[in-house]
């Protein structure tokens, strides 16, 4: 088809123009290895991101102690997590595992409570920066971003600094409490973080939204807590999915943050890994992460699904 | 030789009195037993992860009815970060030798009452009264290890013996990233003391060491193992631990056709030493005081040893026969009495000179990564 087109003489331009076939063949040909560099770039990023993920699933089922070298199949390390999963606090829990399962449920405990409360905050944030017009709009918006670019270990120590300064002001305070580090800081520092990342999606989706459906909803009778529950928020719900999703992976993994402000019993994942220095990595720890690979993967295929529907709702 | 005296004082005074109080019955010693009145009590434990045996913390926890918690740093810097920024009420802690005198002079660790702790009578004698805490003021030994060459012998072909094998191998290598261990090498490849904190000695060191890096494949710490196992490295500077899982394993393995070594090299290595502490802060002195005397138990601490493979600074232990023999008559572990003079430990410099161990390491770095 487009060969029959470059045959065709210029209609318009007479005899006078050069007519550069070579040039015109040379642009094809590296248009045609364009097209085909475009499938293939896409195949080239997946297999960068997935190459590990996918040896890491293969070495949750390998026959050794060590992690890096295939000697055949079994899937004991899967049969350790659950035993231990089921025997938790008894006296034949492996300790290893069951420390390790502990980091995990800790993890997921921080994780969820962070998504929960920085979804809900972030989302009324989003909401007040596109919709409301209040003093100081403005630093407010730039402000949101200081999280995402300053580097981690700043607002860490930061954290850690604020924290030690409110608990000794409570310790001196009232003597029969002692306010300690835990759960609570672990939580209200990624929060801290969090809350940046589900505000930017969350106004993206914002942006997208048509405010004349809402003006719509008004002129048709209903109150503005009517309007946002009915118009607004299914609107902007595959944006708040996301936003939440991506609070829940970045609290997951999160390392620095959560080591300064950790205490007493609040070992995460991450923390407990990097402490795997001295001694061998147990092999339990590519089954862990490959069950949390499964389990993050169907909560995306879920948000994605739940999009799609209200993207087919529009 | 001073020290030595010291050393030798101080053996007959912990080891010998006891010993001659009591007539020697290796045999007949009887399980640990915790003391009364800690029963529903706690104790927060801070150390690396899974560096104790699976049943040491259970055992604890049933012998003495009391709730332990369990949680992991990752290096020495991180946990004096943690102190320094306040105990959040941590009892036991197990940092390395050099940290704890930077701990001690920071005024971070609680003294022990040596009279709670009986089972300090078990502690070798060469594992006592340590440089960097005299008179076990603050820590008793937890366990020890040395910074040797792990080896692919199968890819090498040879026994290697020296550090200049090391240095001079055509293959790929890894170092460890421990910048006072391998300038430690340096210098003393060079004839000079490990420790040394003058500015021309550790230049040179910084230049042997550059000189020599043309086979450097990668500066790691603690996966060394990884490399060796996929073959990326034939040679790598490691703590002997790290790397007796992977011999083991692939010893026992009849489908690993590779074998792996460990070796201190017969110019000596540094020797380090890991100690448990009792923090400022901590809520429960007197049962982290019970803790210690448990881990010195000779049952206790010979299980922690042979689970990690690491050396034990148990005495008795060793005595008792407690210590697995494969362990025990490996010299990589337990090395004998003409290597062990060889190992030398790694003791802090003045300020000036830490900088240019400092600057030294990093530009070195900079260097093998272009």
């Amino acid at each position: 088809m487009a060969d029959s087109a470059l045959h065709s003489p210029p209609l318009h331009t007479g005899q006078e123009i050069e007519f550069d076939r070579a040039k015109i063949r040379r642009d094809m040909i590296i248009r045609r290895i364009g097209k085909v560099g475009m499938a293939f770039n896409p195949i080239f990023a997946y297999f960068f991101l997935w190459a590990p993920i996918i040896i890491l699933v293969v070495f949750s089922f390998n026959n050794a102690e060590t992690v890096s070298v295939w000697r055949g199949f079994t899937t004991q390390w899967y049969q350790n997590i659950f035993t231990n999963a089921l025997s938790a606090g008894t006296e034949s829990a492996r300790f290893s595992t069951e420390i390790m399962l502990t980091s995990v449920g800790n993890s997921l405990f921080v994780a969820l409570v962070t998504t929960i409360i920085s979804t809900v905050i972030g989302t009324m944030v989003a909401m007040s920066l596109v919709r409301g017009n209040f003093p100081g709009k403005s630093v407010m918006d730039a402000v949101l971003y200081l999280p995402v670019v300053i580097p981690e270990i700043t607002q860490a120590i930061s954290l850690a600094v604020f924290f030690r300064i409110v608990f000794d002001f409570v310790n001196n305070a009232n003597d029969g409490l002692r306010a300690a580090p835990g759960f609570g800081t672990i939580i209200i520092g990624h929060v801290a973080f969090c809350i940046s990342y589900v505000t930017i999606v969350v106004r993206a989706r914002f942006a997208d939204m048509n405010p004349r459906l809402e003006e719509a909803a008004r002129d048709l009778g209903a109150n503005e807590w009517r309007t946002f529950w009915r118009v607004t928020f299914p609107l902007i719900l595959p944006g708040v999915i996301a936003g939440g999703l991506l609070a829940f992976t970045i609290s997951l993994d999160d390392f620095i943050v959560t080591f300064f402000v950790s205490g007493i019993g609040t070992t995460t994942l991450p923390i407990f890994v990097y402490g795997l220095l001295k001694t061998r990595v147990p092999p339990e720890i590519n089954a862990i992460s490959t069950l949390m690979l499964v389990a993050s993967t169907v909560l995306v295929g879920v948000s994605l699904i739940m999009q799609g529907r209200n993207a087919g709702k529009n | 030789m001073r020290k030595l005296l010291f050393c030798l004082m101080l053996i007959t005074l912990v080891v010998g009195a006891p010993a001659l109080a009591q007539d020697a019955t290796p045999e007949a010693y009887a399980p640990w037993t915790c003391p009364e009145g800690f029963a529903g009590q706690s104790l927060n434990v801070y150390n690396w992860t899974i560096y104790i045996a699976e049943d040491t913390i259970p055992n604890f926890e049933a012998l003495c009815d009391v709730d332990v918690t369990y949680d992991n740093y990752f290096t020495n810097e991180e946990l004096l970060a943690k102190l320094q920024q306040g105990n959040p009420g941590y009892d036991v802690i197990v940092p390395s030798d050099y940290m704890i005198a930077i701990m001690i002079e920071q005024e971070l660790l609680e003294p022990i009452t040596h009279e709670n702790i009986p089972n300090m009578a078990n502690i070798s004698p060469d594992m006592l009264d340590p440089w960097y805490d005299p008179g076990n003021v603050y820590t008793v030994p937890y366990q020890w290890g040395t910074t040797g060459m792990a080896y692919n012998k199968t890819a090498v072909g040879r026994e290697l013996t020296s550090w200049n094998d090391f240095f001079g191998y055509e293959g790929n290598v890894a170092w460890l990233e421990d910048l006072r261990g391998m300038m430690g090498i340096a210098l003393v490849m060079l004839g000079f003391d490990p420790n040394s904190d003058v500015a021309e000695e550790i230049e040179a060191a910084q230049q042997y060491l550059l000189e020599n890096s043309g086979n450097v494949a990668a500066i790691v710490a603690g996966n060394s193992k990884q490399l060796l196992s996929q073959g990326e490295v034939d040679i790598a500077v490691d703590y002997n631990g790290n790397v007796f899982g992977l011999i083991a394993e692939c010893a026992a393995d009849p489908n690993c056709t590779t074998e792996y070594a460990y070796v201190i090299p017969e110019e000596g290595t540094s020797r380090w030493t890991d100690n448990l502490a009792i923090p400022v802060g901590a809520q429960n002195k007197a049962l982290a005081e019970v803790f210690l005397d448990y881990i010195l138990d000779p049952q206790v601490g010979a299980d922690i040893s042979n689970f990690v493979t690491y050396g034990s600074p148990n005495g008795k232990a060793l005595e008792l026969g407690l210590i697995l023999p494969e362990l025990l008559n490996n010299p990589a572990l337990y090395p004998p009495d003409e290597i062990r003079a060889n190992l030398w430990q790694i003791s802090p410099v003045n300020t000036d000179a830490e900088t240019l161990y400092n600057n030294a390491w990093d530009e070195l770095k900079i260097a093998i990564g272009n």
